[in-house]
Order: C-alpha cells, then sequence, then structure tokens
C-alpha cells in the first residue's frame, strides 16, 4: 500500500500531497497526518473525490486509510 | 462546527461583529482589521511612530486567547514549530506591507465591500490572482517543510504576550503610547472589543475559517467549504451596515482608503501569494499561533515587524495613495516571495 506522510506539513498541503497520490495511484492509500484539521480536510476531499476513508489515531496524530 | 453550517455561521458572527464594532465605536469599515490592529498595536509599543494608529486592540489578543483557551478546552492545543521559521517571519512582513499598502487584511477587504467602498473591488482581484499564483507554487511543490512537535513552552509564549498587552491596555503605562486623533483614536470599549475578539477566536479555530483558504481551496481541490464563510461575512457584515447607515457606495472619499486601483491590486496580490506560503490569511494565522502552533507565532511577528516597516519607512497607503517607497516595497515583495517559491521547489525537488 502506497504511504503518504503529511505530518507537520501546512495546511493545504496533506490535502495536495493526498490529491497528487491519489492520481498516481491505484489501490489503497495510507495517509499519516499530523493534526485535527488535516485529518478532517483529507477525509473531506477523499470523500468528494468518490473512495472511503477510516481514520484511526496514532502517537503523533492520525492514520487515514482510503479505500478505493 | 467543522459543517456548512458551522462556517456560514462563524462568517455571520464574524460579519455582525464586525458591522457593530463600527457602531461601538471602531473606525469606519474597520470594525475588525487584523493587519490594521496588528499595526496600532506595534505604534503603542513605539515600534513605529505614526501617531493617528497607536492603540493596543484588545481585539487581537482576544482572537489569541479566544484560540487557546477553545484549543485547551478540545484537546487540539498542540505544540510544534520548526518549519522555517525565519523564511516565514519574512513572508509575513511582506504580507503585512501589502495588506497596508491596500489598507486592509483580506477579512477588512471583505468589510470594506460591505460597507460600500468599491477600492475593495480591486483589491479581491488582486488578491484572488495572489491566491491563485500561490496555489499553483503548491501545485509544482513548494512547501516550508514540515513542522515537529517541540517543547510545551514555545506555544504559550504568544498567549502570555497577549495577556500582558492586556494588562497594558487596562493600566495604560506611560511607555504605552495611544493616538489622540485618527484612527487610533476611534476604539470600542475595551470590554466589548475582548469579547468580540474572544468570541471570533473561538468560532474561528473550530470552524478553520480563512480568508486565504476559501479561494485556495476552490480552485485547487473544488471545495467551496471555505469560501463559504468568507461570503456569509460579506452579507451579514452588509446587512449590519445597512441598517446602521453605515453603508455608503462609491469610491471616493472612503475611509481609510485610495483610488489607486493598480496599488489596491498588487498590495493585495502580494497578501494572498504570502498568505497561502504561509498556509493562511493573517486572521488564521493569529488563530493558529493561539493554539500552539509555533511556526504561526513567528508569523504573527513578522507582521508586527512589517507593520512597524511600513510606517517607519513610509510605505503604508493613505488617503492620498501610495508613496514611491510604497510601491518599490510592493516590488520588492512580489519577486522576494517568486524566490524564495523556487528555492523551495528546486530544493524539494533534489530532495525527492
Amino acid at each position: 500500500m502506497k504511504k503518504v506522510d503529511a505530518r507537520g506539513r501546512s495546511c493545504p498541503e496533506p490535502v495536495v500531497m493526498t490529491k497528487k497520490a491519489l492520481e498516481a495511484e491505484t489501490g489503497d492509500l495510507e495517509i499519516l497526518v499530523g493534526e485535527e484539521v488535516a485529518k478532517e480536510n483529507v477525509s473531506r476531499f477523499v470523500r468528494k473525490s468518490g473512495a472511503k476513508v477510516k481514520a484511526s489515531q496514532i502517537e503523533d496524530g492520525y492514520k487515514l486509510i482510503v479505500n478505493r | 462546527m467543522n459543517s456548512k453550517k458551522g462556517i456560514i455561521f462563524t462568517g455571520g458572527i464574524i460579519g455582525i461583529l464586525g458591522g457593530l464594532l463600527v457602531v461601538f465605536g471602531n473606525p469606519a469599515n474597520m470594525g475588525i482589521c487584523v493587519a490594521c490592529f496588528i499595526r496600532d498595536i506595534a505604534g503603542a509599543v513605539g515600534l513605529h511612530r505614526a501617531g493617528v494608529v497607536q492603540y493596543l486592540r484588545p481585539e487581537i489578543m482576544g482572537f489569541i486567547l479566544g484560540a487557546f483557551l477553545i484549543a485547551k478546552g478540545t484537546g487540539e492545543f498542540k505544540v510544534k514549530g520548526g518549519s522555517s521559521p525565519i523564511t516565514r517571519f519574512v513572508i509575513a512582513i511582506f504580507v503585512m506591507i501589502g495588506a497596508l499598502v491596500f489598507l486592509g487584511c483580506p477579512l477588512r477587504m471583505v468589510l470594506r465591500l460591505a460597507g460600500g467602498d468599491w477600492n475593495a473591488i480591486a483589491g479581491i482581484i488582486g488578491f484572488v490572482l495572489g491566491v491563485l499564483a500561490g496555489s499553483l507554487l503548491l501545485k509544482k511543490g513548494f512547501t516550508l517543510g514540515r513542522s515537529y512537535k517541540i517543547n510545551q513552552i514555545n506555544g504559550y509564549i504568544l498567549p502570555i504576550i497577549a495577556v500582558t498587552l492586556l494588562i497594558f491596555r487596562l493600566v495604560r503605562p506611560s511607555f504605552i503610547i495611544f493616538s489622540e486623533s485618527g484612527p487610533g483614536a476611534s476604539y470600542a470599549f475595551w470590554a466589548i472589543a475582548l469579547a468580540a475578539g474572544i468570541i471570533i477566536g473561538i468560532l474561528a479555530q473550530r470552524s478553520r475559517i480563512c480568508m486565504a483558504g476559501g479561494i485556495r481551496d476552490l480552485y485547487l481541490i473544488k471545495d467551496s467549504h471555505l469560501i463559504t464563510g468568507f461570503i456569509s461575512i460579506f452579507v451579514f457584515a452588509f446587512v449590519v451596515n445597512l441598517i446602521f447607515g453605515n453603508f455608503n457606495p462609491g469610491f471616493a472619499g472612503q475611509p481609510a482608503a485610495h483610488s489607486q486601483w493598480l496599488w489596491n491590486l498588487l498590495g493585495m496580490f502580494l497578501a494572498g501569494l504570502g498568505s497561502v506560503m504561509l498556509g493562511g490569511c493573517p486572521l488564521r494565522q493569529t488563530i493558529l499561533a493561539g493554539e500552539g502552533n509555533a511556526d504561526s507565532a513567528v508569523s504573527f511577528l513578522g507582521y508586527l515587524v512589517g507593520a512597524a516597516l511600513a510606517h517607519n519607512f513610509g510605505l503604508a497607503g493613505s488617503g492620498s495613495g501610495v508613496s514611491t517607497n510604497g510601491r518599490i516595497a510592493v516590488i520588492i515583495g512580489i519577486v522576494t516571495l517568486f524566490i524564495i517559491a523556487y528555492s523551495s521547489i528546486q530544493f524539494n525537488k533534489k530532495a525527492a
């Protein structure tokens, strides 16, 4: 599974990185983000693009699994 | 709060308070202005000596403390930093210079339009173009790099400075300067200003409202969430202005404004471009600084220094327009930001 590490990135870089990964890869995606805001923004973007997303808390942020 | 209703509500409250603060004594079409108010604070502590714009605006302290308290309450207070602080400092200086050439942050730009100041239209066009240019740079790979978890004390420094300034506002020690005339002498009662600031600080933290973010997300990810807040501010401020007779449409004679459309446009282009590079408009950066983001606290200090330079070097716009110095500074700012962006994109290409 392709991984994207967007922890600590300023808004809206996590979303831009997710978008690039969604365009470049097929299949599932694991995205790490550092904060609540990035989790919300990436989740909203992924759902809008028609994929499913599940978030879980990790030590320094959140892990988002994108299923499509 | 992270819903469509939440962002419309936040925008509505900011718009209403923006209109009402003028009724309560703030300068016309300047109910809330992050750039102008930071500029007034810079003057009050003597960083610049422009006699008409010196006052410790409790609204700004309210933004920081409101965001701080709510982030503490919701567990979102996270102390982090280390993402190119000195570069952020310089970008913030130029964001402030651009905003003061236009005479207002992106928020006041919208409030000016809602007060009938058509000069704001050139500013909005410039701001949109600046945000689009910044978004394009993000697409090309521009980043100031990631931040890291750092010592907790870093997150408390700006809130403590805010409390200190608030105490100075109330005690008025002799080294603090307040304007005796001009916009700096127009202000709402401190408790009203502080309460409005805290309410906006809380709502802005919860809703993540951002003037630059609205246009940026619409372009980059076709997401209209944040722009809804932007529009909501305009609509509600407009209604309040109509009710209180503060809607005066026209170009000439607008309060704290000038009609040099090219410099209104370029000033806000610089502010928009820099805001995207920093990750948010001055309001958003102030809120982030309250919730423990040390990089945004550096941006805040950059705004403060930028405001001081803007007045010490005669760069800020005035009713009569923009000086030669101001025009040169805007051009230098735009060029500087593009050089920073270019070097970042090259650096990240090599790192990748």
